[in-house]
């Protein structure tokens, strides 16, 4: 297990004109023991950087260090990392057992045949499938699969785990067990974890810290708490939260920052109801949303569109009238920065 | 909305009304006329894949008229009808664009155009959004819901993802193993389940499912679980033996003092809400709470239910007890 450094990384596509950079001027830093998620749309470089330290890519400009030793002249096998990809990567022909024994018995590794043995039951315990053993891999539904693709990685002890998508293809009630279960994992072990997503559940769930990705640029990097809170950007406050933060024109309100342009307002910004005095808005219920783990509230503020949280069985019916109260909302400027 | 898990039946069902499967047995009707043995092309339908079904040589209006020339509508109307859907879909700028370079969402914007155009009696339409990545996707489920209220049109629609179904769907159909699991409202589905797998289906972490050994009589207003008296809705049924407790993350609080108790294994950060799943004497037990509470890992914490939330269920038929709070708008199959 080790650091894994990012200095001043940058990598492009494709030649000339028609170049496109993937990252810009990257800097992370991936603390021994962490469980670091990227999050961001598509394009915005999240399995780039993976690559990268995977070793499958070479940076144009840059350094990477794992473990204090820069590996950017290493070859993939040498930089002793795991990846576990969305698509199952497993031997259809072979067994479990013979899943997970495979990145053991690498001429490069020279384990010996008893080792393999203990190793394999191990790390099948751990995950649960210890009674699969002896099935053909496709004997096995999705989720055992990707808990077979998961322990091929955990057995090699790898210094870094690199994790693209690896719950995005299981469904709904799986993937919460299983984000549980990678939780759990990764604290017990100690291991360091690297996990590319654009599921903001899994990210806010699972991650000790986020890094938010915008067009090939960190933009903000810290606990899930903190980027939930504490945004430094509208961009950044709208990848985390469901609903979405809602953005208003600050000219609404009088009491605002000197240069903010948007206010942004998450359901606990709202208050209904309760006049306080200056940052009374006046409004009215479009439509009330079901949705059974929350219900949505939906009212059109001085014309614009805002969605916020109510209780299942509030009195509150389409076309009332309501007063909504500010409360420390967030403030931007023109670029979408946020004003302190 | 048909939803369930994969293999539950809900694709098989939308290909039946739409003719491109035949049923075993039973009977299918579209408006009043019976359609068990009609070719798909006399149903009067219209059918929106998840991949997006469109002529890549041909720019967005050629697609847009093809169902109808092919119809043998005469050109004015096809014309006149393609600006009209055009208009609806909010896609007149690109009627001369080639489809091979719209963005994703366009492209499913002239896919539900082609499905209009004809004014079918119904679409049927078979995840349409899932290619989507989930930001889009979220958008485009809003528009579909929205487009559905403006033209009116019966839509059944098959999806594996809950929200969506909740988010559109006046009715929910849930399914397994080819069996119609329960007919309801999103609220009733969820708030009601009729069966332990819609419980354990619907919502986002599933209903926490304690089971216990006792019997409830008409009347019964509170069960023993464990050592712990819990209060319930006024049952409106006999049952004894293997029962199940159910109620959602959403309906339990925690609390310092009070008989049930668990300890802390975890807490999901959720941003305005956490999920805190606690070790109780009946298995693991999620809370949706505020994530402004404080909760420590490690520690007790009594858990409470709200009562009216609560259903029962018989272990053997994995069905639900009527009680007072079911029985005002239980709807099955």
């Amino acid at each position: 297990m080790a650091d894994v450094i990012l200095s001043g990384v940058n990598k492009s596509f494709g030649v000339g004109q028609s170049s496109v950079a993937a990252l810009v001027d990257m800097d992370l830093h991936i603390p021994d023991g962490s469980f670091v998620v990227l999050l961001g749309p598509t394009g915005a470089g999240k399995t780039t950087t993976l690559r990268l330290i995977a070793g499958l890519e070479k940076t144009d400009a840059g350094d990477i260090h794992i473990g204090g030793h820069s590996v950017i002249d290493t070859t993939p096998a040498q930089r002793n990392v795991a990846m576990v990809f969305q698509q199952y990567s497993l031997y259809p022909h072979l067994t479990v057992r013979d899943n997970l024994a495979f990145p053991l018995k690498s001429p490069m590794l020279k384990t010996a045949k008893a080792d393999i043995k203990a190793r394999v039951s191990e790390v099948a315990e751990v995950l649960q499938i210890s009674d699969k053993l002896d099935n053909k891999a496709t004997e096995l539904s999705g989720g055992e699969m990707q808990r077979v693709s998961i322990g091929r990685a955990l057995v090699r002890s790898p210094s870094i785990f690199l994790m693209d998508e690896p719950l995005s293809s299981l469904d709904a009630k799986l993937r919460s067990e299983l984000r549980l279960e990678l939780k759990r994992l990764q604290a017990d072990l100690g291991a360091t974890f690297l996990y590319v997503t654009h599921d903001q559940i899994e990210a806010m769930t699972m991650a000790t810290h986020v890094g938010v990705l915008d067009e090939g640029r960190l933009v903000q990097f810290g606990t899930p708490r903190e980027i939930y809170e504490n945004p430094d950007s509208v961009y950044v406050a709208s990848r985390l939260g469901l609903p979405r933060i809602n953005t208003l024109p600050a000219s609404l309100i009088n009491a605002r920052p000197e240069n903010a342009e948007t206010i942004g307002l998450r359901p606990e910004h709202i208050v209904l109801n309760q006049p306080s005095g200056e940052t009374d808005l006046a409004g009215n219920v479009v439509r009330i949303e079901p949705l059974g783990d929350q219900t949505r509230l939906h009212l059109s503020v001085a014309g614009q569109a805002l969605v916020t949280l109510v209780e299942p069985h509030s009195n509150l019916n389409a076309g009332d009238a309501v007063t909504v109260s500010l409360q420390n909302p967030l403030f931007f400027d023109r670029n979408g920065m946020r004003l302190r | 909305m048909l939803l369930g898990p994969s293999g539950c039946g809900k694709t098989t069902t939308l290909r039946m009304i739409a003719g491109l499967e035949l049923p075993t047995s039973g009977e299918i009707h579209i408006g009043d006329k019976e359609v068990s043995n009609l070719p798909a092309t006399k149903r009067d339908i219209a059918f929106v894949f998840q991949m997006f079904a469109l002529y890549p040589h041909m720019n967005v209006r050629r697609n847009l008229s093809y169902p109808l020339i092919s119809q043998g509508m005469r050109r004015r109307d096809v014309k006149a009808k393609v600006a009209e859907v055009a208009k609806i879909l909010d896609i007149e700028n690109i009627l001369s664009s080639s489809v091979g370079g719209l963005s994703g969402g366009d492209r499913q914007r002239v896919a539900l155009g082609r499905a209009i155009v004809r004014d079918p009696q119904a679409f049927l339409m078979d995840e349409p959004l899932g290619a989507l990545d989930a930001e889009f996707r979220e958008h485009m489920a809003e528009e579909l819901r929205a487009l559905h209220d403006r033209m009116n049109a019966t839509t059944v629609y098959v999806t594996h993802d809950q929200l969506e179904a909740m988010q559109m769907g006046d009715k929910i159909v849930v399914m397994n193993n080819g069996v119609v699991e329960q007919f309801g409202t999103p609220q009733e589905v969820h708030d009601r389940p009729a069966t332990l797998f819609v419980a354990n289906f619907i919502g986002s972490p599933a209903m926490n499912l304690m089971p216990f050994a006792g019997s409830v009589n008409v009347g019964t207003s509170d069960v023993l679980l464990g050592q712990c008296r819990i209060n319930i809705p006024k049952q409106l049924q006999e049952a004894s033996g293997e029962l199940v407790l159910g109620v959602r993350p959403e309906h339990v609080s925690l609390h310092t003092d009070g008989q049930y108790r668990g300890r802390i294994l975890a807490s999901e950060y959720l941003g305005t809400t956490q999920i805190v799943t606690l070790e109780t004497e009946h298995g693991l037990t999620k809370a949706r709470i505020g994530s402004n509470i404080n909760v420590e890992v490690g520690e007790q914490a009594a858990l409470e239910f709200d009562t009216d939330a609560i259903t029962l269920f018989e272990q053997s038929s994995g069905t639900a007890l009527n009680s007072e709070r079911s029985s005002t708008g239980r709807a099955h199959g």
